[in-house]
């Protein structure tokens, strides 16, 4: 590996680095070790979901874990890998750049990300640790004895994070893209991801301000939700889901993007009809994305035409979607496809993202949702469409840059062994919870004593927990052991087209020396151009 | 030409009138025609099952059928992709938008039906207040008897739960019936439930509200008309010697 001047590799020089690449990988790094515990709280609440009765722990440490597990996978995990980890990896590369345009206030985004695990992992350790769910409704959480004041500081942190990050990359995508660089020529990801911090921009600072009215309403005695005092609980509701709804597309539209670059560069073709992926698909859900917070509140009590209103306009994002998912098959068609690791993870995205997406039909229709809402047919409906689907992008994005991020190959069987378990244990384990939840169990339930015939179907969904965990700890192997003892790697492995396989493995400070020259007829897509 | 338009606009007022007419008509059910909500919760249910399954299995076969038939054959291969026209790129956009819109909509129909069903209350529906607590449900009767945990219905009649709540959220959920509404202190909610004939129901609690809220259940006690309204005379009975006493 050549060492170019400052560029080290002792703790300080990446502890104070300004690199975007090493600002990215330390994303990784924390966004993963929160997976890991998150993940391992995943495990131990399925053990104690797998039979009936106290298994493992009382209630009040199972809520402070389910707490954990949701929040931490959100906050902590998803939207950090996704816009902070890629976002920051690759954006720069993508699109031919030194840097970022602000590098400092990179350092700074990650560094109040770091501060937010810290605050977040501290939930173990105090004495009061929260178990107001990731979601923190009042009254509960004003009433709960648990540290409020944890979770909305956890939020700040994170969200400020993202504030400042998104502010950073959409500078940079508009005025530092290398000459001849044209909109109609960024990858999708780009455009996906600048979609992504745009609704951050937006809605961010609605989520800010209902945490923060939480935190005044329980330590400074401000009455914004306290109906005794003329305050309303709905109030919180409506202005939690403003925000966190557009948060599912937050994680939705870099998942895509991330995808589509996969597809794309093993199937060695162009991405099919890239306009209306891009204005159809991706402006569509920019735009639609803030019209349907209220189908979460669809048994909240709120008006009957409100929620009817809101059927409709949360029905209509499966056309955004829908063409996203026909710019992804598209891009199969007549391809060379190569099944790699992150390909592979890439056709189980599909196929995860068609069932979760296909299960948010029911959850639109209000009557439907009247019986499924808040059971476990959404945990497993969400699992799909976002947590696991996303996860899948993740992995595969990891393995897909490897080379790059490394200069080291991974290990092909270790990697499409670690897919394939996962596969099966993310089906077993969340099909089974729609139709657990389909049998009327409801969600955050310690125990299910009224519902003794659904055991058996819990202990498979538990069974499946388990064979994802360790569908984890094959993926785990396979990057210590591709640091370890891969083989050196080639500056564009997977001969891809786009700008960022054009420099050396892994890429020196600066990036580019020179910056690439794209002549006319280049395209990120231009596969089979010949 | 003038009066053309007074005609259009009378026309209009008359449709609207005749419209009011058919929904005013639908508040009004009585007896008899009392909806089926979980047997329409059940076929919209399963409707919208095949149709998702119908649009999953394209998306899914065509996905597979790719994914085998172009499988890359030599080092080095490239896609060959058709180039799209203009005409085409557009099609390709619209003409699925179109049809994934008229899914949404046809859906959207239908759901708006039974949620009207859900949302409106069959005459002489019998009333009952609910207070949730953390964690116990508090029923009270017209007549004025109380009961926690446990809500006795006359099979046959339709019943109309008022619900708020003394403390955090909670979540009336009745799995038998298909049907679930929330309770917020500062606010009353409602939701309507038809006990065919005599039997138990479970009533679960959906919304977390803290340590015991997996065990704030209850259960719904349809009993045969003629014995319903004898248990409530022995409570109010009961209720009237207490007050008698606590009077005295
Ligand atoms: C690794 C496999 C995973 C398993 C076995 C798992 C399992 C579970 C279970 C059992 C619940 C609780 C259901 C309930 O009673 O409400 C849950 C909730 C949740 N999970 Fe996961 N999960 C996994 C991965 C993920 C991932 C990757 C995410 C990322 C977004 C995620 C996000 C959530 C959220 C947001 C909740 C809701 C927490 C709440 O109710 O406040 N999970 N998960
Ligand atoms: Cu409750
Ligand atoms: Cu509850």
């Amino acid at each position: 590996m050549a060492h170019k001047v400052g560029y080290g590799q002792t703790l300080k020089e990446w502890i104070f680095t300004i690199d975007h690449k090493r600002i990215g990988i330390l994303y990784l790094i924390g966004s993963l070790a929160a997976f890991a515990v998150a993940g391992l709280m995943a495990i131990l609440i399925r053990i104690e979901l797998g039979s009936i009765g106290p298994t493992i722990t009382n209630p009040q440490t199972y809520n402070t874990w389910l707490y954990f597990h949701g929040a931490a996978m959100i906050l902590a995990f998803q939207i950090p890998a996704l816009t902070g980890f890629l976002a920051n990896y690759l954006i720069p590369l993508m699109i031919g750049a030194k840097d970022m345009a602000f590098p400092r206030l990179n350092a700074l985004s990650l560094w109040l990300f770091w501060a937010g695990i810290v605050v977040a992992l501290l939930t173990f350790v105090i004495p009061d640790s929260p178990d107001i769910m990731w979601t923190g409704y009042p009254p509960y959480s004003l009433r709960s004895g648990g540290n409020t004041a944890f979770y909305v500081f956890t939020v700040h942190l994170m969200g400020f994070s993202s504030i400042v990050g998104g502010i950073n990359l959409i500078t940079t995508v508009i005025y530092m893209r290398a000459p001849g660089l044209t909109w109609g020529k960024l990858n999708i990801f780009v455009w996906s991801t600048l979609g992504a911090f745009i609704l951050q921009l937006i809605f961010i600072p609605v989520l800010a301000a209902a945490v923060t009215m939480l935190l005044f309403d329980k330590y400074i005695g401000t009455h914004f939700f306290d109906p005794s005092a003329g305050g309303d609980v709905l109030l919180y509701q409506n202005l939690f889901w403003f925000y966190s709804h557009p948060a599912v597309y937050v994680i939705l539209l870099p998942t895509m993007g991330i995808i589509y670059e996969i597809v794309a560069t093993f199937s060695k073709n162009r991405v099919f009809n890239y306009k209306m992926v891009v204005y159809g698909g991706i402006g569509g859900v920019v735009l639609l994305s803030g019209e349907v917070w209220i189908h979460h509140l669809f048994t909240s009590g709120m008006p009957d035409w409100i929620r009817l209103g809101m059927m409709v306009s949360t029905l209509m994002i499966s056309i955004p979607v829908g063409l996203l998912m026909i710019g992804l098959i598209g891009t199969l068609y007549k391809a060379a496809i190569q099944y790699t690791t992150p390909m592979l993870y890439a056709v189980g995205f599909i196929f995860l993202f068609l069932i979760g997406g296909l299960t948010g039909i029911p959850n639109a229709m209000t009557a439907i949702d009247l019986a499924i809402h808040d059971t476990h047919f959404i945990v497993g409906h969400f699992h799909y469409v976002m947590a696991v689907s996303t996860t899948f992008a993740i992995f595969g994005s990891i393995y897909y840059l490897f080379p790059k991020m490394t200069g080291k190959m991974y290990n092909e069987t270790l990697g499409k062994s670690g897919f394939i378990i996962s596969f099966i244990g993310v089906n077993v384990t969340f099909f089974t919870m729609m139709i657990v939840g389909i049998k009327g169990m409801p969600r955050r339930y310690f125990d299910y004593q009224q519902f003794p015939q659904l055991e058996g179907l819990h202990f498979i969904v538990t069974i499946g927990a388990f064979i994802i965990g360790l569908g984890a700890l094959i993926n785990l192997i396979a990057w210590i052991h591709g640091l370890a003892a891969g083989k050196k790697a080639d500056d564009n492995p997977w001969s891809s087209r786009s700008i960022e396989w054009m420099t050396t493995t892994p890429p020196p400070p600066g990036n580019f020396h020179p910056i690439p020259e794209l002549s006319e007829d280049w395209h990120p897509y231009g596969y089979g151009n010949s | 030409m003038i009066r053309k338009i007074i005609n259009v606009i009378c026309l209009s007022f008359l449709m609207l009138a005749a419209a009011s007419t058919s929904y005013a008509e639908h508040e009004v059910r009585g007896f008899g025609k009392i909806p089926d909500l979980p047997g329409g919760w059940q076929h919209l249910f399963n409707e919208m099952l095949i149709d998702i399954t119908v649009i999953g299995v394209i998306f899914a076969g065509i996905t597979i059928y790719f994914l085998i038939r172009y499988r890359r054959r030599y080092a080095g291969q490239e896609g060959r992709p058709p180039r799209l026209s203009i005409a085409a790129a557009i099609g390709w956009a619209l003409i699925p938008a179109f049809i994934f819109m008229a899914d949404d909509l046809y859906l959207a129909a239908e759901g708006w039906t039974l949620f009207n069903d859900y949302r409106t209350v069959p005459e002489n529906a019998y009333e009952v207040k609910l207070e949730g607590q953390m964690w116990s449900w508090n029923f009270k009767y017209p007549e004025g008897v109380e009961t926690v945990n446990e809500l006795r219905v006359p099979a046959g009649t339709p019943v109309l739960v008022r619900m708020t709540s003394r403390d955090v959220i909670h979540s009336f959920f009745l799995p038998d019936f298909k049907v679930k509404e929330d309770l917020m202190p500062g606010r009353v909610t409602y939701l309507w439930f038809y006990p065919k004939e005599p039997g138990e129901h479970l009533i679960t609690c959906a919304e977390f509200c803290g340590v015991l809220h997996s065990s704030m259940r209850g259960t719904i006690i349809a009993l045969p008309k003629d014995e319903f309204n004898k248990w409530i005379e022995d409570e109010k009975r009961a209720l009237a010697e207490e007050e008698a006493k606590g009077g005295a």
